[in-house]
């Protein structure tokens, strides 16, 4: 068991330095096979520990070696496989190789080709660190890592402007909340004197409940960072810059789940603190409303889709706020599966067009793209919740959680939520699949993904179709971890009346959004484009001009007045130090020029010297008095 | 009376016309007279005041000044006349190989 650890953990590495070794070459097709081979290693390892847990085999619990040990400080390099664990390894390594096996065909004509699947497998490795650690610190280190390889990744055209700027700020937008984390990790090792998860759970309830609580708030602003929550929100949608598959990569399986991982794994801590639960809820229940809005009117496919991914975060974060941990953890694991097929497809849509994201350029492609608007369309029912397919299963769970603790303002506006994500997603197939062919206006000549590329995306429009039947037997398999969430008996009779009032304003969604698009294209008249409601959605709030006057102006005003105090003090300084010292050498090279009269006038004048000062040591007695006399 | 004072002037004298020499002679030969110059004053320096607290180490001192300066002097000549065979000029500002 614990070599199938070590595989599912460090192919993905070695995968990631061998194709580094050519990173620097052109492209060579095998670094893509190699990597796309082991990762497949990883997933099949992981599928075999899945089988193993599901038997009722033992936790597979290893440390590797001594880590960090200084004073009182002994942190192991320990891995851990429980029953959380693989879910996450099953659905990163799954993802992560269906999106390796893409990327070949997608960036076939890219010349970053080796150094893109270098990365790619590097930031696997660090999100296997991040889920399969017995420590803080070792998730922590998986969570820089994924942080460092979304940098890399997200800029990876980096000669374009905008892909370097969203990578920054991806990369400075989690450092901010890298910090709380940090503080978060800090205070719990100050109090317990351990940071391994068995050690820390165990003791947790004996502190003081208002240090449980700072400890809960700072770790979840590290996990609001990486997952995106208001108010760190804005890099998301910027860091479409990057290459499609890492969208599909980082948005569904990776990285923005780590918060709510985080939380999935710290619930005895949160558990302890409902109110600060209850603020993760209601933030999340904001974020899901928030981004859904957003995604109403961008007519970027990208974009729309990352906001959907920022409202179905919202979606866990209220499950797990509410203490239905499991249920989180669910919706997780079946978003990944459809968003990923969803961002999958809008990069075969993105090829066809050739780069063209803008959805009212598109129009009627399912005539030349079968197999891809067919897997969309899979991916989109799924993203609005409609039975059979497994968005429906995870997000009814969520609204019937926030039902149950008669959170109702929760449950309304998730419900509104869920009819404006049904609305999004088909106003996004409409609007490239159907309808007239607009293309046809701009000159394109779009064209089906090659047949490889659309077999690899098979399993996951499988998965995103049965995932939800596994409903029981996944809570069965977690609940062994994971707190039991109850239902009361009210909600058992609701549960019924729930589903239909769901479903209703789902279909509602997909309705209006077919209706709107049948009879006029875009949806959006003209008129209500000059609406304030339209305005504030389109330009997202306005909190990126927001962050721009608050804090991006005055940051670089006052980086520029450091910048001149820098150039007049610091800089004078070393400057006039090493001026001085050159015009000493300056004017005394005369000395050496090597001519010997010049040597002996010297030799002479520096006996003279040394002869008087040795006489006026010697008399220096007579010489005081004498200038005393002076004085006087 | 010729007292030691008398020996003393003519010894700083002429140490200082031998140093004058050194500083403004270029010519290597009139270098050599210049040091002797030095070498002798000092010479004198020694032997007057040796006479006057009657103690020979002075006169000891002057003897072994003046082997040295011999030997000096004909090692010193015999490196002048190389450099004379090789360059052509016994001219000190020619002798500046050692320029930094």
């Amino acid at each position: 068991m614990e070599t199938l650890l070590y595989v599912a953990l460090f192919s993905p590495l070695v995968g990631s330095l061998f194709a580094g070794i050519f990173g620097a070459s052109p492209k060579k097709l095998f670094t893509g096979l190699v990597t796309s081979g082991l990762i497949f290693a990883s997933l099949v390892s992981s599928v075999l520990l899945f089988i193993h847990l599901y038997n009722g085999g033992e936790v597979v619990h290893v440390e590797m070696m001594d880590w960090i040990s200084a004073g009182n400080l002994s942190v192991p390099f320990g891995f851990v496989v429980d029953n959380v664990s693989i879910v996450m390894m099953l659905v990163v390594s799954l993802v992560s190789t269906i999106v390796h096996i893409y990327s070949m065909g997608y960036m076939e004509h890219d010349k970053g080709f080796n150094r893109f699947f270098s990365y790619l497998s590097a930031f696997v490795f660090s999100m296997m660190i991040l889920v399969m650690s017995d420590n803080f610190l070792g998730l922590f280190i998986g969570w820089e890592g994924v942080g460092l390889c979304s940098w890399l990744l997200i800029g990876f055209w980096f000669h374009k402007e905008s892909a370097t700027w969203a990578a920054n700020e991806a990369f400075i937008m989690n450092r901010i909340a890298d910090l709380g984390m940090l503080i978060g990790i800090f205070m719990i090792y100050w109090n317990l004197g351990s940071l391994q998860y068995d050690v820390v759970f165990a003791n947790i309830g004996d502190l003081d409940i208002t240090i449980v609580t700072w400890i809960g708030i700072f770790l979840f602003i590290g996990a609001m960072g990486k997952s995106a929550q208001f108010p760190l929100h804005t890099w998301l949608a910027d860091a479409m810059e990057g290459p499609t598959p890492v969208s599909a990569l980082i948005h569904a399986a990776t990285m923005v789940t780590a918060g709510v991982y985080l939380v999935i794994r710290s619930n005895e801590l949160f558990a302890l603190i409902p109110d600060v639960g209850y603020f993760i809820a209601s933030l999340g229940a904001f974020v899901a409303m928030f981004a859904a809005t957003m995604a109403l009117v961008n007519k970027d496919i990208k974009r729309v889709i990352a906001y959907s991914t920022l409202s179905q975060l919202g979606y866990m974060f209220v499950a797990a706020g509410l203490g239905a941990y499991w249920i989180a953890l669910f919706h997780l694991v079946t978003h990944a599966f459809f968003k990923a097929l969803l961002f999958l497809g809008a990069g075969n849509v993105m090829h066809a067009m050739d780069d063209e994201l803008n959805i009212m350029k598109m129009g009627g492609m399912r005539k030349v793209m079968l197999g891809t608007s067919i897997l969309m369309l899979i991916a989109s029912v799924a993203l609005a919740g409609i039975y059979p397919f497994a968005g429906f299963f995870s997000k009814d769970k969520i609204l019937e959680v926030a039902f149950n603790g008669h959170n109702y303002i929760l449950w309304g506006t998730l419900w509104i939520t869920a009819g404006l994500t049904a609305f999004y997603s088909f106003r996004i197939v409409m609007l490239v699949f159907f309808g007239s062919e607009r293309y046809k206006d701009f000159g394109f000549h779009p064209h089906e993904a090659k047949n490889y590329v659309l077999w690899a995306m098979t399993p996951l429009a499988i998965l995103a179709i049965i995932a939800g039947f596994f409903e029981h037997q996944f809570f069965e398999f977690v609940h062994k971890v994971l707190p039991y969430y109850e239902f009361t008996e009210e909600t058992h009779h609701m549960v019924g009346t729930l589903i239909l009032v769901t479903t209703g304003i789902a279909l509602t969604g997909i309705i209006i959004a077919v209706l709107t698009n049948i009879f006029k294209e875009g949806g959006i008249s003209e008129k209500c484009k000059d609406n304030f409601i339209y305005k504030l959605f389109d330009n997202q709030w306005y909190i990126p001009k927001i962050y721009d006057e608050v804090f991006t102006k005055p940051y670089k005003e006052l980086s520029e007045i450091f910048w001149k105090l820098d150039m007049k003090v610091v800089d004078a300084t070393v400057d006039g130090v090493a001026n001085a010292i050159y015009s000493t050498g300056e004017n005394t090279r005369g000395m050496q020029s090597g001519n010997l009269s010049y040597m002996l006038r010297w030799m002479v004048a520096g006996l003279t010297i040394f002869l008087f000062s040795a006489v006026a040591y010697s008399y220096s007695d007579v010489l005081l008095t004498l200038l005393q006399g002076v004085a006087k | 009376m010729i007292g030691l004072e008398h020996y003393m002037i003519l010894t700083t004298v002429l140490f200082m016309i031998g140093l004058y020499g050194v500083v403004v002679r270029k010519n290597l030969l009139m270098l050599f007279f210049a040091t002797e110059i030095m070498l002798n004053a000092v010479n004198i320096g020694l032997t007057a005041i040796s006479n006057h607290y009657g103690d020979l180490t002075g006169q000891m001192f002057a003897f072994f000044i003046i082997a040295i300066a011999a030997s000096e002097v004909a090692i010193g000549l015999g490196l002048l006349i190389i450099w004379f065979k090789r360059h052509g000029t016994i001219d000190l500002d020619s002798l500046q190989s050692m320029k930094g």
